[in-house]
């Protein structure tokens, strides 16, 4: 396709787009509208895109498709793109994602438009890059750069604190990559090579897979995040305008995650299955711990972004169990998260467009003017509670099931997430749609535009849709999964074997 | 046909939820009630020919639901007898409890709102009766629960009604907690979730021991007290029942049909449905029994001294599900289900009974502020004294099969608990019999206390429609519902609309008869053919012959009881009302314990819910601010807004200094990289 593959395309129309809108001249109305139209139907092609590529994707098979290979800067860097089945559901994510995010900003932005969008196509560039790279110099390039956008996102069209939140959010994420780019530069001291591909066949030496596991961790982590590295999570949702904060939850927390399958599992198996046990304590004190936060909030998008640490510990908890449910579910969990948390926000973020205000307190009783409205923060509140029915749970059910194979213990403190979730969604929702609506400033709130109800409802469709149905989702995925486990397992015995050879 | 009793109900509630607003209350009113109705009229079919005659059992698939790595998950429908059974229970009372709402929500603005929830919980009910895996049960499980929830919760408005409705959901979550490790656990010890392999491997599975939590346990008891847990919240049995009684909040049709007839006979349904693993488990069916007697026991102390009608109810329902767990603990998984069954009939009898009197009364619920009500209603004193008879076990009604018969395996038996069991049954049969007459008598004789009684204080609709006036009035263009006239009036009981009463008329047939005509199927010589296999049964169990041998002071003990029950109300109530406030004064102690509900509400706040608020703002303000942001990024951010703050007076200019800096270092960093790679 012009040139390039599939994948190329998808990830650089978006700087075309861009392009575009930075070529658009004048601060008038019409410039504007041009500048939203123009987002908004790049991001829709790029979609369309991604659901050929998904057509065409053979979900039967492990390997990766639609693989682009050049030389790149000399003879040292690749550019090589490529997808399988567990980088695939998340690009499809991303794609998705974003026409929503562009629809839920049209109106809400205000100042400085052009620049906005802008930001927002450069941003689906990096992170469709990141999934789709095939290279680990590429793949770092994209992962730390999609930094830089958000950075931008939240530092300027964010809430009162936004400098701060973007300085914490930087610092953090910053600070872990540094070690992990020592790792990628170690790994190619070994394997000579960054190619992905290569580097999944590559066996490092144990003692170096624990240091290279834990530079990866430090980046990852952080991304994920998982305590105690969390904390950036909240202030950066806060002051985050309503989009950025749905890509911060829809995406950008599922490249740890992604990272966390792509290299850490298959490529440092034993140094993986040495600190399952540390990933393990963390994920139950983050499952347990945010819940509990998030229970006594007043402000709701910290309610939100603390249930998105806990859901992303049962994610944790669910990878490095290495059962095919555990893996399966915490990649089902990670999309139905990215389309729960998102749609949350953006139901925070249409409360918030009314009101100005984030404050729980200032709700109350909105069931009696916004009807459409409290039935899909409803929907959305139940499939965070993880119902039967709404996609939450079958990420939930697989990823439990994953670990109590592995350790009952961990499982059994990890359902009591199930208990607190209920708990705080459930009273969320109590303090912001029911009650009497006796607020005068909520007198005359309405419900929900025919724009708003747009950009919710695909994402109430997939919601139920995968509730009833997710195979799409764990099919697509299923073959490379069981690839990776059989490299973990054959990984592991050989390590055994060896082991006993020596005594 | 199967499918279409369990869709009908999706397609009522797909019908009257999104477009109700649209086609007007009186058509979704319409279309959920028939639809239920012919619902119902198939499953009595089904019945008929699944249990009654001869067709064989089936599961039909209807599709995969998810599948990963072993664990194969299908959507399903599973019809046997237990299946039909319960068919017949929630089809029937789901559609009665349709059209007596129609009468009973009459003046409700929301009503389609109402209806489709009605239906969806059908629905959920349904799905979860005909599952054939766990995990198709536990969607239907925690369905019913979401229905639940959202009935109790429906006059959102009333912030009691909103508490009550979380804390069903939390509390039934802390028992699906347990349902979910349960499966869990039944998938590793079987690689499988659907009941045909469960069960044909549960038999292999006896006496094997598991290491898990650390321990090694017998690995069909922690099973089946996995699972159990799950049945425990679900039927509000001891320690998991707070929720009930709170319940109440919610209109009196959905008590009637959620919680009391069906969902929260869930937790039986389950126990029975896994007979072949509980069979397996005689330590956890031993601790079944404690847990049911218990239940039965302790709720119905609390009902003697409750004075809200709907309240007494709900704890004789806590009470009387107690009784089914009882008879499923001795080993008799069929008298439970009787009891289950002819509870149905007139526990939803009772409740609905209970609604046409609040409904009369204005919706005063408080039964200190009724009396004298039998003239004025009469065909609702009726129908409220069959119920009665039937809860309390009168000779040939429905009760008097069903309750007596898990009285007397309790005695048969010689499980663990099971004496225990036959004790505090028979100790709760003579205060059902109690509490139950006092609510007759109570409500419907002695002087009307409700001519003097200021009507202040008024609870259901009186209230929502305060709010619905000053708010949903915008909203609802056509504003079908009329003034209640309920302030500044005298109040004149008046007898219900037929819509109410014709369910009455139903349910009070089946108190009275259901007892009679089916004993001989479910409990009684034809249980072999009638239930064909469907509820397991270990073959050194004899619970079912052993209890028609027992002693005749035993068989009779239930219904000497009932009659001392009966006595003493009347004692209370007509010879010496001034004996019961006597007696309260006199032992004031106990009596608040009693009124108190034991204090578990206070207990549970204190150990549970003001603990993990507490522990909730100590991480927030004490883990996440005071350790881990002062020891992380706050302090290094502290420096470098320092340090830059000299360097940059700007202060938006540092969102661009730190972007250059970014791209300037990448881009150092890929320099070298490159030098570095080239060599």
């Amino acid at each position: 396709m012009f040139g390039f593959g599939i994948l190329s395309c998808i990830v650089f129309l978006p700087l075309a787009g861009a392009a575009f809108i930075l070529a658009l001249r004048g601060n008038d109305e019409a410039t504007l509208q041009n500048a939203r139209r123009a987002a908004l139907g790049t991001t829709l092609i790029v979609f369309l895109l991604s659901l050929y590529a998904y057509a065409r994707f053979d979900p039967s098979s492990s390997a990766f498709q639609f693989v682009e290979e050049k030389g790149w800067l000399g003879n040292g860097l690749i550019y090589k793109m490529g997808v399988d089945g567990i980088s695939l559901p998340f690009l499809l994510l991303t794609t998705f994602l974003m026409p929503v995010c562009i629809l839920a900003s049209w109106k809400s932005i205000q100042n400085r438009v052009k620049e906005y969008f802008v930001a927002f196509l450069v941003l689906e560039t990096l992170m469709t890059g990141v999934f789709c790279s095939l290279d680990l110099v590429l793949f770092y390039l994209f992962f730390e750069g999609s930094l830089i956008p958000m950075f931008l996102i939240i530092g300027i069209w964010g809430g009162q604190r936004r400098v701060y939140a973007s300085f914490k959010f930087f610092l953090y994420t910053f600070a872990g990559s540094v070690l992990m780019l020592l790792a990628i530069m170690a790994m190619y001291g070994v394997a000579g090579t960054t190619d992905i591909v290569t580097l999944l066949q590559t066996h490092f030496p144990s003692s170096m897979q624990k240091w290279l596991w834990l530079a990866f961790f430090a980046s990852l982590a952080v991304k994920t995040p998982m305590w105690p590295v969390h904390t950036w999570l909240p202030d950066a949702h806060v002051e985050a305008p309503t989009a950025g904060s749905v890509i911060l939850a829809g995406v950008l927390l599922k490249m740890g995650g992604y990272g966390f399958i792509r290299f850490s599992l298959p490529m440092f198996p034993e140094a993986s299955a040495y600190f399952a046990p540390l990933v393990f304590a963390l994920s139950i004190i983050a499952i347990i711990y945010t819940s509990l936060v998030a229970l006594v909030q007043e402000d709701m998008k910290k309610l939100i972004a603390y249930s998105s640490v806990a859901h992303m510990g049962f994610v944790t908890m669910g990878l490095f169990s290495m059962t095919a449910q555990g893996v399966q579910g915490a990649v089902f969990l990670m999309i139905s998260h990215g389309l729960v948390s998102g749609a949350l926000f953006l139901c925070v973020g249409v409360i918030y467009d009314r009101m100005h205000t984030r404050d729980i307190a200032a709700y109350g009783g909105l069931v009696f003017r916004m009807p459409l409205y409290a039935t899909v923060f409803m929907i959305f509140t139940l499939a965070n509670v993880g119902l039967p029915g709404t996609s939450g749970f079958i990420g939930e059910f697989l990823s439990l099931l994953g670990a109590f194979r592995v350790n009952s213990w961990v499982a059994f403190l990890a359902t009591t997430g199930t208990i607190l979730s209920a708990a705080y969604a459930l009273y969320l929702y109590r303090r912001i749609i029911f009650g009497v609506l006796d607020k005068p400033s909520l007198a005359s709130i309405l419900d929900l535009s025919w724009r708003e109800a747009t950009q919710f409802a695909p994402l109430v469709a997939l919601t139920l849709f995968y509730g009833v149905y997710p195979s799409p989702v764990l099919n697509a995925s299923a073959a490379s999964i069981n690839a990776l486990l059989k490299g973990y397992d054959t990984a592991l015995a050989v390590t055994k074997t060896a082991a006993l050879a020596f005594h | 046909m199967y499918a279409a009793i369990v869709f009908l109900p999706l397609l009522g509630f797909l019908i009257a939820g999104p477009f109700g607003w649209r086609i007007g209350a009186r058509p979704s009113e319409i279309v959920t009630t028939s639809l239920l109705f012919v619902s119902g009229a198939l499953s009595w079919i089904v019945f008929f020919q699944v249990a009654l005659g001869t067709a064989p059992a089936s599961v039909s698939v209807i599709g995969n639901w998810f599948t990963s790595g072993a664990l194969q998950v299908d959507w399903s429908l599973r019809i046997d007898t237990l299946t039909a059974v319960m068919l017949v229970v929630v089809t029937t009372v789901s559609s009665l409890v349709h059209l007596y709402s129609i009468g009973y929500m009459r003046d409700d603005p929301s009503r389609p709102r109402f209806f489709s929830y009605l239906s969806m919980f059908t629905f959920a009910m349904l799905m979860l009766v005909t599952a054939d895996n766990l995990v198709q049960m536990f969607f239907g499980w925690e369905g019913v629960g979401l229905a639940s929830y959202l009935l109790i919760g429906f006059w959102y408005e009333k912030p009691s009604a909103n508490a009550a409705a979380i804390k069903a959901f939390v509390v039934n979550r802390v028992g699906d907690f347990g349902f979910a490790l349960g499966i869990f656990l039944v998938f590793v010890l079987t690689q499988s979730v659907g009941f045909g392999q469960i069960f044909a491997a549960a038999p292999g599975l006896a006496n094997k021991t598991i290491h898990i939590f650390g321990l090694d346990l017998d690995a069909m008891t922690i099973t089946c007290l996995l699972l159990f847990m799950g049945a425990m919240g679900k039927s509000a049995q001891f320690l998991l029942h707070t929720w009930l009684p709170d319940a109440m909040e919610g209109p009196t049709p959905v008590s009637a049909l959620i919680h009391a007839a069906t969902m929260v006979t869930a937790g039986v349904f389950m126990v029975a449905r896994l007979s072949p693993l509980f069979e397996q488990a005689p330590a956890a069916l031993s601790f079944v029994t404690i847990i049911g007697a218990t239940t039965a026991f302790f709720a119905a102390t609390i009902g003697l001294v409750q004075n809200d009608i709907k309240r007494v109810i709900a704890y004789s329902t806590c009470s009387q599900l107690g009784y089914m767990f009882v008879g499923l603990g001795v080993g008799g998984y069929s008298l439970g289900v009787f009891h289950l069954f002819t509870h149905a009939f007139f526990k939803a009898l009772l409740f609905l009974g209970a609604g046409a009197v609040i409904d009369a009364m204005h919706h005063e619920q408080d039964m200190r502020n009724m009396g004298g009500l039998w003239r004025k209603i009469p065909f609702t004193f009726a129908m409220m004294t069959i119920g009665t008879l039937a809860l309390t076990g009168f000779p040939f009604t429905a009760g008097y099969f069903s309750k007596d018969a898990i009285i007397e395996a309790a005695f048969a038996s010689t499980r663990g608990g099971a004496f225990y069991g036959f004790l505090l049954t028979t100790l709760a049969a003579g205060l059902t019999s109690f509490y139950s007459w006092r609510l007759v008598f109570l409500t419907f004789f002695g002087a009307p206390r409700w001519a003097a009684a200021g009507h202040g204080a008024g609870h259901d609709l009186a209230a929502h429609d305060h709010a619905a006036h000053d708010h949903e009035a915008h909203e609802h263009q056509v504003h079908d519902h009329e003034d209640h006239g309920h302030e500044g009036h005298a109040l004149d009981p008046h007898e219900s609309p037929f819509s109410m009463l014709i369910p009455l008329g139903v349910l009070a047939v089946g108190a009275l008869f259901a007892g009679l005509i089916f004993s001989h199927d479910f409990i009684g010589e034809g249980g072999p053919e009638f239930w064909k296999g469907a509820l397991y049964l270990r073959p050194d169990n004899h619970i079912l012959e052993a209890r028609e041998d027992i002693p005749g002071f035993a068989k009779q003990l239930p219904t000497l009881l009932m009659v001392v029950g009966f006595l003493v109300a009347v004692l209370f109530y007509f010879l010496a009302p001034s004996l019961p406030g006597r007696l309260a004064r006199g032992a004031k102690p106990l009596y608040e314990f009693l009124l108190n509900k034991w204090y578990f509400d206070e207990l549970y706040d204190a150990i549970f819910v003001r603990p993990a608020f507490s522990l909730g703002r100590l991480f927030w303000k004490g883990g996440d601010g005071a350790i881990i942001d002062r020891l992380g990024p706050d302090g290094v951010a502290a420096r470098v807004v320092d340090v830059t703050g000299r360097v940059v007076k700007l202060q938006s200019g540092y969102i661009y200094h730190y972007a250059f800096a970014m791209l300037v270092g990448l881009a150092a960093v890929i320099t070298w990289y490159v030098a570095s790679g080239v060599r």
